[in-house]
């Protein structure tokens, strides 16, 4: 993916030579055109065309920036009852991620998603250990919302 | 036209900041109903960085938009916020538990304290 983007950017700056023009317009118009040489010399380049790993990402935080308002709403409801009646339990969620920043990436995804605080990390990386507000109904969406994510950033760091 | 714009930009700017000041209360509030520290975490980990990031984002609009001045700090500061509120709410609770906090009387499963990850 890194190469495909310097190989994108040294040929919109080639275009600026070329055209004598240095202005962000032409590094823009540049960059364009760049795209589709390098979207044609896709099966000459190392990985996939990257602008598919780049519309993951966007699907990625797409999907946080919702989970990151219900997560907002399910506080203020939990917090305005007038009787406060959780159930907290902590519970060891298995992970099969395995790189450290896709470890981090998604505990701090759960920590702002709702219900849900990670409180350890066991020490082989295979288990996360997490707080939840309230197990009585949340336990078994939960963990779909979190096979959703571990999917998403599998799909993201895929070769 | 260009009235209508601004009416609206403000308009929404207004909903903005109403709505994370609301989110910053509720998380206080949070913080003084609920009965422990990991569900406090929760209130204050959530509704405040998402209150503050909506304000941020709010004046970052207003001065943009109304007064025709680009902030890039502020939109580097939403930035910041969102990374490491939830590092600090891991790292809290973290801590707490391993100092021998008890949980509130309402938890109901703990599978934490029977693989007893070392205190490291």
């Amino acid at each position: 993916m890194a190469i495909q983007i310097l190989i994108n950017v040294l040929l919109a700056l080639l275009w600026m030579f070329i055209n004598n023009s240095f202005q962000v317009s032409s590094f823009l118009f540049g960059y364009i055109l760049g795209l589709f040489t390098v979207y044609i010399m896709r099966k000459f380049l190392p990985e996939e065309f990257y602008l598919k790993r780049v519309i993951k990402i966007l699907k990625l935080v797409y999907v946080f920036a919702v989970e990151l308002f219900k997560a907002n709403l399910s506080v203020l409801k939990i917090v305005m009852k007038p009787q406060i009646d959780i159930e907290p339990a902590f519970f060891a969620y298995p992970t099969e991620l395995e790189k450290d920043w896709q470890i981090t990436l998604l505990s701090s995804l759960i920590t702002l998603t709702p219900g849900t605080v990670v409180v350890a990390v066991s020490h082989d990386q295979r288990t996360l250990y997490v707080h939840a507000i309230d197990t009585k109904d949340v336990d078994e969406s939960i963990h779909g919302i979190k096979r959703s994510f571990e999917k998403m950033i599998k799909e993201v760091s895929e070769r | 036209m260009n009235d209508l714009i601004q009416n609206i930009a403000i308009s929404f700017i207004m909903v903005l900041i109403l709505i994370g000041a609301l989110l910053s209360l509720v998380s206080t509030i949070g913080l003084l109903r609920l009965p422990d520290v990991y569900t406090r975490t929760h209130a204050a980990s959530k509704a405040s960085t998402l209150g503050v990031m909506m304000m941020m984002f709010g004046a970052f609009l207003y001065f943009w938009i109304v007064k025709g001045h680009f902030n890039a700090e502020l939109f580097l500061a939403v930035l910041f916020i969102f990374i490491t509120a939830p590092v600090g709410a891991h790292l809290i609770t973290r801590s707490a538990y391993y100092y021998g906090v008890e949980p509130s009387k309402s938890t109901s499963h703990d599978d934490l304290k029977e693989t007893n990850v070392d205190q490291s």
